[in-house]
């Protein structure tokens, strides 16, 4: 027995995979859909006092290669046909299955988007991941195979819905009243993509030579509006429009809301879990950074349904 | 001070430096990135722990010309190429935070101005 089974923090800092060149259906999908939506459910599993021959009949029952060790939930390790072919070459067959199974693990977590499983793969060579709750307990496996399967499925409704949206927006076009400089998705746990407006603010009002200082204030706010999509929200859409004397961000979600309104708006605060933390967010400075960047700032949410900030930061005379 | 001559008298090993000439005015040590957001100086380099793409927006969008990672983190490959096309710069230390910011402001003169007349700690010069 050697380390206990984790999820390195460094593996998640760069698991958010760049997406180039993919189409964004599939970036979004990949980001949307975590892996518990797309694990093996139903373990074979064995306990610690199972012998390395018990491992290996249930791996031929069952036609498997991997079977993880665990009590009540409790995850102890995995055995892999690698760990038997060593049994039976070492003549440690009927020892207890404790003693010789790996138990320096990489696993997954089930509310990790499925672009971490992927990068996992990419990165780790692994044939299978166990996956634990948030409550570190053995809730499901995950292999290629389960993740082509759910791709597939998804794919095809995903197909669906964007024909019938392409549709629907084409009507819609010629009756929008706004001007709207631009409009980005912003997608949960899409870390990846999340400084894109940002940083197309950015550039935009650098080409129109703003002043820096000015620059980094909208930006920032920017930023901060759209990792808070990220981080919080279901996914949402990030608009932002520069005129009359004014930089406009509006952040907008679906869901899930915010409780105290007041609470999250205080420096501090946070309801971000460890590995967005590990991450470097969620520290609870959010949007108290977008109101110290802000001329006006506005937020209006309900638990259970949407939330919209809003803010704006004056730019006088300037134009674009 | 320039980024290259900062880095050899930190002893910094350069994993990505686009420009070594590039004019450096002082350093801020944060792994939080909102708090980078909220008070990096523009033009300091950014001394963190955080080895990921998100840390070279925000130097990107707050003006810090360099990334110093701490502990010998690895670069990954998304994070260097996230670099290279904003130009910013890659550093690295096996040092811990406290060491090379000790380091990093004894060279550019901060440590002996914050000791003498109790000015604030802002990491700029």
């Amino acid at each position: 027995m050697s380390e206990a089974p984790q999820t390195g923090a460094s593996a998640a800092g760069d698991a958010e995979a760049a997406h180039e060149g993919e189409p964004l259906v599939l970036t979004e999908l990949i980001q949307r859909l975590k892996v518990r939506d797309v694990m093996t459910r139903e373990l074979s599993t064995v306990s610690r006092a199972a012998t390395m021959r018990d491992v290996q009949e249930l791996m031929r029952q069952k036609k498997i290669s991997g079977v993880p060790v665990e009590e009540n939930g409790r995850f102890f390790g995995l055995v892999s046909i690698d760990d038997i072919i060593r049994a039976l070459g070492g003549g440690y067959i009927d020892a207890p299955c404790s003693r010789h199974m790996t138990t320096k693990l990489v696993v997954l977590e089930d509310d990790m988007p499925l672009s971490f499983a992927l990068r996992y793969f990419d990165r780790y060579h692994y044939g299978r991941f166990p996956v634990l709750n948030r409550d570190r307990r053995l809730v499901g496996i995950v292999c290629q195979r389960d993740i082509n399967r759910a791709l597939l499925v998804e794919l095809a409704h995903e197909l669906n819905r964007l024909e019938n949206a392409t549709l629907q927006a084409a009507d819609k076009a010629s009756a929008r009243s706004v001007h709207v400089l631009r409009e980005i998705p912003v997608c949960r746990y899409d870390f990846e993509n999340a400084g894109k407006a940002a940083n197309q603010i950015k550039r935009v009002l650098q080409e129109r030579q703003f002043p820096p200082k000015l620059i980094r204030r909208i930006a920032v706010a920017a930023y901060e509006l759209e990792i808070n999509l990220c981080v919080h929200s279901d996914g949402g859409v990030l608009s932002w429009r520069v005129s009359n004397g004014r930089a406009e961000i509006i952040a907008r979600d679906a869901g899930p809301g915010i409780e105290d309104v007041e609470w999250a708006c205080r420096d501090g605060t946070s309801t971000a879990n460890e590995w967005i933390r590990s991450l470097g967010f969620g520290a609870g400075m959010g949007l108290a950074n977008v109101k110290r960047v802000s001329d006006e700032f506005e937020i209006t949410s309900q638990k259970g349904s949407g939330t919209t900030v809003r803010a704006v930061v004056n730019i006088g005379e300037l134009t674009v | 001070m320039t980024l290259a001559e900062l880095s050899a008298r930190c002893g910094l090993e350069a994993v990505a430096v686009p420009d070594g000439t590039v004019a450096v005015s002082g350093a801020y040590t944060s792994d939080l990135l909102s708090d980078v957001m909220a008070h990096c100086p523009d033009g300091a380099v950014l001394v963190t722990v955080q080895n990921h793409t998100n840390t070279v927006a925000v130097c990107t969008l707050v003006g810090a010309p360099a990334i110093v990672l701490v502990h010998g983190r690895e670069v990954p490959e998304e994070m260097r190429a996230a670099a290279a096309r904003e130009g910013v710069a890659l550093l690295r230390t096996r040092d811990d935070q406290f060491t090379v910011s000790c380091r990093l402001g004894a060279v550019l003169g901060v440590g002996a101005r914050c000791a003498g007349d109790g000015e604030p700690a802002a990491g700029t010069v």
